[in-house]
């Protein structure tokens, strides 16, 4: 078991955004998170990201209850995100975002060695390194911001809505970068709108709604379970 | 009017305004990453002046050479002041912000008058009287060392937000505070840093100005509104906009004591103000507003 979420809850102020939520990564995983939109998804994994402090329960990670911990500590220790909306430091350039992402003392270590790594993933990035990423197209910011994520060295990626507001031809190279990370050996947290393709690349799937888990399985399961099917394929 | 005592006066206003503009750099550093307005400004920066006196007073230290002490000194000062202090009040609206910093601009004017009283001190330097010539164009040492200071200064600061990786993380904060907490920034050091490094611009451009002008307390609020005057007019946020109105502004005061008089020199500044808000209101070299 690399990491461990167990009966966490999240409070904006009065409202609860996640009840008693439970979900385990185990290694070589692709754990899917589906749901709609406000079902939670963002805040789980900013809260595991420890931009959000829980009000209860327990995180834990390669063995450390992490939960309450500032977002510096968790990314250090080797969780990286890919947030939605992609997140990238519009005004500085493409070099600059990536080295910001090398900015931890676990990212530093080797960071050339993983800057080269980003750029034979991502050769446009290299292409563009010297220009502000503001004036990049909406998949290469994307590529950007799983570049950035490479760079502070994580071994757990959480992606949030990584295909949103994307072409259809670079949703598909979104997915196969994320199965091929995946397969080099890190394990994933996906948060996606497109659910059939989030649960057939998942190992394991959590469906999330109104901050809770209702259902949870096999990725393949879950996409022959009629409820799925109904609420989230429209079939 | 001789056009030498323009080209005097234009020249003394440039040598003056560059001290400006490090000054007013300090106040868009703090202001472009932090988004809050530094209300104590002129007082931090009469603090650096003080220091720079009892540097000169105690160890006999040219002014100049306490530019690093004193820089030094007011990081520290602005990091803590930041951490511990301003930090609290970040989430709250403005006019909050507003109080506590106006609060603490008081206390530290209360302060230095408890300690070195109301009366104008000043330094004199071995070089004070000393100037070089070309032609009829005469420019003071003091005036030149000061300007050369705070070009060294701000070239500094620059360089430390292009090169250094410290510099591109507090611009990545400024930038989207949001990825900078994705990637794991630790937002709240790296805005005590720059709290610091704006505080440390006062402290520098502080130990330069006495090299010029006698200090007492009450010159604080003034400094303050100068420094916003200047970044108004330069751009709010954009480091190299503050360099450049510190210029306008210094060459325009020094044009208004000469072509009128020295008491106008103020409603030159706040008419330039005035114009830069109707033709212009992002500022010189500013960005339209998001």
């Amino acid at each position: 078991m690399i990491l461990s979420v167990s009966a966490l809850n999240l409070f904006y102020g009065d409202a609860q955004a996640l009840d008693d939520v439970s979900l385990e990564v185990d290694a070589g995983d692709i754990v899917a998170v589906v749901g709609s939109n406000g079902a939670g998804k963002s805040s789980l994994i900013r809260t595991i990201a420890g931009i959000e402090r829980p009000r209860s329960g327990r995180i834990v990670y390669k063995g450390v209850d992490i939960a309450g911990w500032p977002s510096h500590r968790v990314c250090n220790l080797g969780i990286g995100q890919v947030a939605e909306g992609r997140q990238i430091f519009a005004g500085l350039t493409v070099r600059e975002n990536l080295e910001v992402g090398a900015y931890l003392e676990r990212g530093r270590r080797d960071s050339a060695e993983t800057m080269e790594r980003v750029f034979s993933l991502f050769p446009i990035l290299r292409e563009r390194a010297e220009q502000s990423a503001g004036t990049l197209s909406g998949g290469e910011q994307q590529m950007l911001a799983i570049g950035r994520c490479l760079l502070g060295r994580p071994e757990l990626i959480m992606f949030d809505e990584p295909s949103l507001g994307l072409a259809p031809a670079i949703v598909q190279e979104v997915f196969r970068i994320v199965e091929r990370l995946n397969a080099e050996g890190t394990p994933i947290i996906l948060v996606e709108q497109n659910v059939a393709v989030s649960l057939r690349m998942a190992s394991r799937a959590y469906v999330l709604e109104n901050g809770r888990i209702v259902l949870s399985g096999r990725g393949e399961e879950l996409l022959r379970d009629d409820r799925v099917r109904e609420a989230y394929l429209g079939l | 009017m001789d056009p030498w005592t323009l080209a005097n006066a234009v020249v003394s206003g440039l040598l003056i305004g560059l001290v400006y503009g490090l000054s007013a750099l300090g106040l868009s550093v703090i202001f472009g990453v932090i988004r809050i307005v530094n209300f104590a400004h002129g007082e931090i920066m009469v603090v650096g002046m003080f220091f720079a006196l009892l540097m000169f007073r105690w160890l006999g230290l040219d002014p100049l050479l306490s530019v690093p002490l004193a820089a030094a000194a007011m990081f520290g000062f602005g990091y803590v002041l930041q951490l511990i202090v301003v930090s609290r009040v970040s989430h709250l609206p403005e006019h909050m912000q507003f109080l506590l910093l106006a609060a603490i601009a008081i206390m530290i004017v209360s302060a230095l008058l408890l300690v070195f009283g109301p009366d104008a001190q000043g330094v004199h330097v071995g070089y004070a009287w000393d100037s070089v010539a070309f032609g009829e164009l005469i420019v003071d040492y003091p005036k030149m060392f000061a300007a050369v200071a705070a070009i060294v200064v701000a070239a500094l600061l620059l360089a430390f937000f292009k090169y250094t990786t410290t510099g591109k993380a507090i611009r990545a904060c400024a930038d989207n505070r949001m990825g900078a907490q994705v990637v794991g920034l630790n937002v709240g050091q790296l805005y005590a840093l720059t709290f610091g490094i704006g505080a440390a611009c006062l402290g520098a451009a502080g130990a330069i100005i006495l090299l010029l002008f006698e200090v007492h307390p009450y010159l604080a609020p003034g400094y303050t509104l100068l420094a916003f005057v200047i970044v108004i007019v330069g751009g709010l946020g954009s480091l190299f906009g503050a360099l450049v109105g510190g210029i306008l502004i210094g060459v325009s005061e020094a044009l208004a004591a000469v072509l009128f008089q020295p008491s106008m020199k103020s409603a030159f500044s706040f008419a330039l103000l005035i114009l830069v808000l109707l033709l212009r209101p992002q500022g010189l070299l500013g960005k339209a507003v998001r």
